[in-house]
């Protein structure tokens, strides 16, 4: 199995000899913050290019075509016109808040973006308390919607931004129950420890079979609420509240929302990939080693893009089969529903352990 | 001056501006972003220390939970009065009078410990600070450092304030 480190490790040690200790941290968090925005913005692409094309499919569209062959060249134009548009402040606001919510926004996103385990020994943070950090910056992102729709000084505004505060803070609670009973599962919080053990012992959501299974679909459920997305995506419904909590805001500044509520699809997909399906862990069945040999031939990275891209899918086929919900209805299914569910499989999986039943 | 104390220092800065910001300011909801900042930044100084798990449970307590809750509270009550009002001169004088005692509490501690003076932070790594399973453990023990207790006190404490809300939140 490829192993990150093997690249990390040297160029260190070059760094270290070339520039010394301390300067050689601050030239390695500058090479991995550059390298983690262009994979930001690279991905954002994708997702959108994606998000239209699926959705034209779905609806029995065709999606963008005119721009460059199948038109993959209109998401590059789409953002080319983004950062090149006017950014429009507005009277009798709070200009210091209005100018610093997408910033807030955006960097929650990418903090729980860096917590990605990409292949092994390629992940950014890891600490070991991995997901409880993951869940704690999560959370920071909604002081920026908050704020938003407060400084826009706008009502359609502030209902957004209610709205999604309150879905996002309640939908919070099962995502984390959901992966307290992964952790109850696996014994520790460090994401790179998570994945290691899956590449030994198999899957998460094998080991854990009859819980982990209503487990993910909980997760995948309250995850698309997280995003703000469909049928959870009444925050800014269209038809009643212009756009939500966005409304007001134009050019970059706009654009940093786009890009958050994108990534935030991909890290919600990447994370259920690796508590659930093994992040960089390769498919292997246990008696068919000329099988599971071809499998480890393949890098790590690919099988994390890959199995993140798999539960994108199934969130964008989430997204655009059913209707959109009303907002009692939307916190009922969380507190009546899902949050009874999830904690009923917590204790199940703490049986589950305690009883030896996990692979 | 090593890298630490070179962060150490950006951190120190951060938060006494916004410490400052957040007394000063007029704006209700400007004082909560500010607070933000600071616990932000006092998250911050765990991660420089390599206490992960307490940097991580600021960021969810207070920035995820208490300034949401702030935000949340001042968006559902406030109409015209969001700027607080002029204070009166004694008001301000024993303000300026309980602060300068709390820092001559503050500068007593440093003293008394011999903090002051010692030459650089030298950081404790990751590995060195308790683990989660000794954090969980000491949590639900019952020996002499045990914390059940308190746990469930504070459980006793949440549960009241749930009962309280519902009161005042229900109609008759």
């Amino acid at each position: 199995m490829f192993d990150f480190s093997d690249v990390t490790t040297p160029l260190h040690a070059f760094l270290s000899r070339l520039l010394g200790e301390s300067l050689a941290v601050v030239t390695e968090c500058v090479l991995v913050a550059v390298a983690l925005i262009s994979i930001y913005a690279v991905f954002a692409m994708i997702m959108i290019y994606a998000e239209r094309k699926v959705c034209a499919a779905f609806q029995c569209r065709i999606g963008p075509d005119r721009v460059g062959k199948w038109g993959w060249l209109q998401v590059i134009s789409d953002v080319l016109k983004m950062m090149t548009k006017e950014v429009i402040n507005l009277r009798q606001t709070d200009r210091f808040l209005h100018r610093i919510a997408p910033f807030l926004v955006v960097t929650a996103s990418m903090t729980t973006f860096a917590c990605l385990p990409w292949n092994k020994g390629a992940q950014i943070i890891d600490f070991n308390v991995g997901v409880f950090f993951f869940l704690a910056v999560g959370s920071v992102g909604v002081v920026g919607i908050l704020l938003a729709g407060w400084s826009s000084n706008n009502k359609y505004s502030l209902i957004g931004a209610m709205r999604s505060g309150a879905q996002i803070i309640s939908y919070e609670l099962s995502i984390g129950m959901v992966m307290l009973t992964m952790i109850c599962l696996t014994g520790t919080m460090s994401f790179s420890e998570i994945c290691q053990q899956q590449a030994d012992l198999g899957w998460n959501i094998f080991r854990g079979h009859i819980i982990a299974l209503p487990a993910f679909i909980i997760y995948l459920i309250a995850g698309n609420a997280e995003c703000n997305r469909g049928p959870f995506d009444l925050p800014e419904s269209e038809s009643e509240l212009t756009a939500g909590y966005h409304t007001e805001y134009s050019g970059m500044d706009f654009g940093y929302y786009y890009l958050a509520e994108y990534l935030n699809i991909v890290v919600c997909a990447g994370i259920a990939a690796t508590i659930f399906l093994g992040g960089w862990a390769p498919f292997v069945v246990p008696g068919l080693d000329g099988f599971n040999e071809v499998m480890s031939m393949i890098p790590g990275f690919v099988w994390f893009v890959g199995k993140t891209f798999f539960v994108i899918g199934l969130l964008l086929w989430q997204r655009w089969t059913f209707p959109r919900l009303r907002i009692d209805q939307i916190l009922t299914l969380e507190w009546k529903y899902l949050i009874p569910i999830s904690m009923t499989l917590l204790i199940g999986m703490a049986l589950l352990v305690s009883f030896g039943l996990t692979f | 001056m090593n890298a630490q104390d070179i962060m150490f220092v950006i951190l120190a800065v951060l938060i006494v501006c916004s410490s400052i910001a957040t007394v000063v300011t007029k704006s209700i909801v400007r004082a909560a972003t500010y607070l933000l900042f600071v616990l932000l930044g006092t998250a911050g100084l765990y991660f420089l220390l390599g206490y992960t798990f307490l940097g991580s449970v600021q960021i969810m307590v207070y920035a995820g939970g208490i300034i949401v809750l702030y935000v949340f509270s001042i968006l559902l009550t406030s109409g015209k009065q969001e700027r607080l009002t002029e204070n009166s001169r004694l008001k301000s004088l024993s303000a300026l009078l309980l602060s300068l005692v709390g820092l001559a509490v503050v500068v007593g501690i440093f003293w008394a410990h011999g903090f002051i003076g010692a030459e650089t932070l030298t950081a404790p790594s990751e590995a060195a600070t308790p683990s989660m399973h000794q954090i969980g453990e000491h949590m639900l023990s019952t020996d002499r450092k045990g914390y059940l207790l308190p746990f469930e006190a504070v459980s006793v404490l949440l549960l009241a304030c749930i009962v309280g809300g519902l009161l005042i939140a229900r109609k008759r």
